[in-house]
């Protein structure tokens, strides 16, 4: 056996390896990315292992994998499941025959996603099992009892962690000698494998009847459980997820509550809930994101009408949005057990100074500063729409370039540039997509802007990478996951075979050309496409650097329009920081006295 | 034993490897050490933190308001910034040295860093200033500042780790060409602990 420290998402690899997983696919998308990096980086022997080019991608090719009795590890963030739910649905009717678990990372807060969507009802909605992992060391367990239950009961089965579980760290204890399971290959069945209505139809049925065996055989489950008393004065705290183990540690001082960890959320375990229930006069719940446990709790209330006050969510008592912490529970705690709330207020005075802010912004020498400020400067005193999306150029929004008026999920710069094209045809719509992003979800919308004839200028940012969540590899970058260098899908191609007209290649290092290209697009109707071509800056190693020299008159306009972090005022004058400084000279090319030169770093 | 240790700073200063010691030196005296890593958006430019928590009894990856026994911050403001983690008689060690916000050039607000140090100082009896610039200058590098603060806080006697196990798994964790100098540097931070005496 090895003992290791690691990372929840490493535990959650390690275990699904150790469960002999065969076929293992996801997006990149935090707080779930370190899954698919973990079993990259250890052994994992025959093996397949791919960065999907979207998350439905990823949970087809697991799902026939499955199909074929192998067992599939799927993984995504939250809204990963948004985009991959239209397999999921119609996969929940099928079902599988080798385990399949997908795991599905939550983030409340929240800290880097967009919703704070709770993935626990998207399996009530699916009508599947959902694991609620409230440790590093419990995801471990549970990504391998997941494999088991879905086997065992032929459905997918969601695995779902929150962003403290992800990124906690933890001791596991594991048998390094894990291979994968072998299986019998599939074998056709179009009565099974092919859905009709009337495969739904009866499988409705079949998952509702089985939903209700699961939800007695989770009434006895390990993670299910009671900690603390027996029974407090008629009253218990319920909690799923993170919020247990911020409450065990309230246990810690107060051995006298009890404390029920709901551990599968989806099928709710009735009967376990209800012999507590019988024995209180009031209950709490404490759960991030939705108030899914209370609604089951409330459910199993009415349907043996117990005389039992639910607290939660819904009577204002836990707050719905946010994160949960330790204090946070210990105060909520208080508040419902009547003791007094003893604040360990922090020693922080009043007269704390201001603090400096740091909001994320784009690297120095990053290429999309100089893609933005070529668009802003082509289009001055002109009317224009900036349709951003995800990813690293999110952050175009950022003074001094303010340069992303929309962003709403993956791709959907392309198609809302169409929307404002078609209702002000006065103004130059804008797209700006990167490169990962364009491959994930961008392709349709340009197809839709070809077919529906919209005037737009979709700005392609192509770094050679999926920067934002850390560098992975995605079919633009020559290199995938089983170790393997292949052709490179050239986005030029993919956009001259699509039906583009304009296609023009410029490199944001060049601002002239740049803002040329941009200028000569915005002449043009129809569909056009600018790629703006440079690599990543975290993952090529410059040479170069620039320096400022005595003609500067320190008049700042480098600092005030493009707002890179290497060029700073230090004693009222401005100087560049050569430890930042990459030397795209993009400062240079803007500087009215040409007080800023280009040089070799030493 | 419980203990908690906050190590924060700014994207890039190596606040990883540094709670990455301290975890690992915690669970070779045979604590059990949960902890947590900023990760994500934050990470270049912004704050970071790592949280470690030593004993049975943590099981939150993060620490508790007030319960923080150490801050080793690698910054002055995000020293501040994480005051709400520590005990009212909680141990700060600071960097004097600032890294003004990538902003601070639009937004001038004159962040220096020493009003920082003199709350802290000012507020917190325990609170032990290193200038990283002039620990570092033996070494040619500001990059060995992570390892010095570790050697500092050892060397106060307020790590709650022998300097035998840290220097063990300096030369388990890091890279082999950059042993020696790393248990140098760790080396350097101790003397200057066991001998710090406040200018208060």
């Amino acid at each position: 056996m090895k003992k290791e420290y690691v990372m929840g998402n490493s535990a959650i690899a390690i275990g699904a390896l150790c469960s002999g997983v065969k076929m293992v696919a996801g997006y990149p998308g935090t707080p779930s990315t370190e899954i698919i990096e973990t079993i990259f980086h250890v052994p994992h022997e025959g093996v397949h292992l791919e960065w999907s080019v979207n998350e439905k991608a990823a949970m087809e090719v697991c799902a026939s994998a499955s199909y074929a009795g192998f067992r599939s590890l799927v993984t995504m963030k939250q809204v990963g499941l948004n985009v991959a739910s239209d397999p999921l649905l119609s996969l929940a009717y099928v079902g599988v025959k080798g385990g399949m678990v997908i795991v599905v990372a939550d983030d409340p807060g929240p800290i880097s996603s967009q919703t704070e969507q709770d993935t626990r009802r998207f399996a009530q909605f699916a009508r599947i099992p959902v694991f609620d992992p409230a440790s590093p060391e419990q995801a471990f367990e549970m990504v391998q009892d997941a494999f088991a239950l879905s086997e065992k009961y032929h459905t997918p089965v969601i695995l779902r962690p929150t962003t403290r579980v992800c990124h906690g760290y933890a001791t596991i204890e594991f048998d390094e000698s894990y291979a994968p399971k072998d299986a019998e290959g599939f074998i056709k069945d179009s009565s099974r494998w092919v859905i009709f209505p009337k495969l739904s139809a009866r499988n409705h049925e079949l998952i509702e009847k089985r939903n209700a065996v699961l939800a007695a055989e989770f009434s006895t489950y390990r993670f299910n459980t009671v900690w603390g008393s027996a029974n407090h004065g008629h009253r218990a705290v319920f909690a799923s997820g993170i919020s247990f183990s911020y409450a065990r540690e309230y246990l810690n001082e107060h051995q006298d509550v009890t404390l029920v960890q709901v551990g599968t959320a989806f099928p709710f375990p009735q009967d376990f809930a209800k012999k507590i229930l019988e024995d209180c006069e009031e209950v709490l719940c404490l759960e991030e994101l939705s108030p899914l446990v209370e609604e089951a709790l409330l459910q199993t209330a009415g349907r043996y009408q117990l005389k039992v006050r639910i607290r939660g969510k819904l009577t204002g008592d836990v707050p719905h949005a946010g994160e949960l912490s330790v204090n946070l529970c210990a105060k909520i705690l208080d508040s419902f057990f009547g003791t007094e709330h003893r604040q360990e207020v922090p020693f922080v005075s009043d007269d704390v100074p201001p603090l400096p802010v740091r909001p994320p912004v784009l690297c120095s020498g990053c290429p999309h500063r100089g893609a933005f400020y070529a668009v802003k400067v082509a289009m001055r005193k002109k009317k224009a729409y900036y349709c951003g999306d995800i990813g690293c150029y999110t952050l175009g929004n950022a003074q001094p370039l303010d340069m992303v008026d929309t962003c709403l999920c993956m791709g959907a710069g392309i198609t809302m540039s169409q929307g404002l094209c078609h209702v002000d045809s006065e103004a130059v719509s804008f797209a700006f997509i990167g490169d990962s992003t364009f491959f994930a979800s961008g392709i349709t919308g340009i197809v839709n802007a070809i077919y529906n004839e919209a005037n737009i200028i979709v700005c392609i940012l192509d770094n050679a990478t999926t920067a934002m969540t850390g560098h992975q590899p995605h079919p633009g970058t020559g290199f995938n996951l089983m170790g393997r260098y292949v052709d490179k899908l050239s986005i030029e191609k993919v956009l001259e075979g699509l039906g583009v007209q304009k296609i023009v290649l410029a490199d944001p290092a060049n601002l002239k050309a740049s803002v040329a290209a941009v200028k000569e697009c915005a002449k043009l109707k129809g569909v056009k496409a600018i790629i703006f071509r440079s690599p990543c800056v975290s993952i090529v190693k410059s040479v170069d650097k620039c320096v400022i020299t005595d003609k500067c008159k320190d008049c700042g306009i480098c600092i005030k329009q493009l707002g890179c972090p290497a060029v700073i005022t230090r004693k009222d004058r401005t100087v560049i920081d050569e430890s930042l400084c990459v030397g795209c000279s993009l400062c240079a090319q803007i500087c009215p006295y040409k007080a800023i030169e280009k040089v070799k770093h030493e | 034993m419980n203990r908690n240790i906050l190590v924060c700073g700014v994207g890039g200063q190596g606040t990883v490897l540094c709670s990455r010691l301290i975890a690992s030196a915690f669970m070779a005296e045979g604590e059990q050490v949960h902890s947590a890593e900023t990760i994500g958006m934050a990470q270049r430019g912004g704050s970071v933190t790592s949280h470690i928590r030593v004993g049975a009894g943590a099981f939150s990856p993060l620490i508790p308001d007030g319960r923080g026994d150490l801050i080793l911050a690698f910054e002055p403001a995000e020293a501040v910034r994480n005051l709400n983690y520590l005990k009212p008689d909680g141990i700060v060690i600071v960097n004097s040295q600032p890294v003004k916000p990538v902003t601070e050039s639009l937004r001038k607000t004159g962040y220096d860093g020493t009003q920082m140090l003199s709350f802290l100082q000012e507020h917190y009896h325990k609170t032990y200033v290193v200038d990283s610039h002039e620990v570092c200058r033996q070494f040619g590098s500001l990059k060995f500042f992570n390892i010095i603060i570790l050697g500092v806080a050892c060397g106060l006697g307020v790590l709650g780790v022998g300097k035998d196990t840290v220097v063990a798994e300096i030369e388990k964790i890091v890279k082999e060409k950059f042993v020696e100098v790393n248990k140098k540097a760790f080396a350097a931070g101790f003397l200057l602990g066991e001998h710090y005496v406040t200018d208060r």
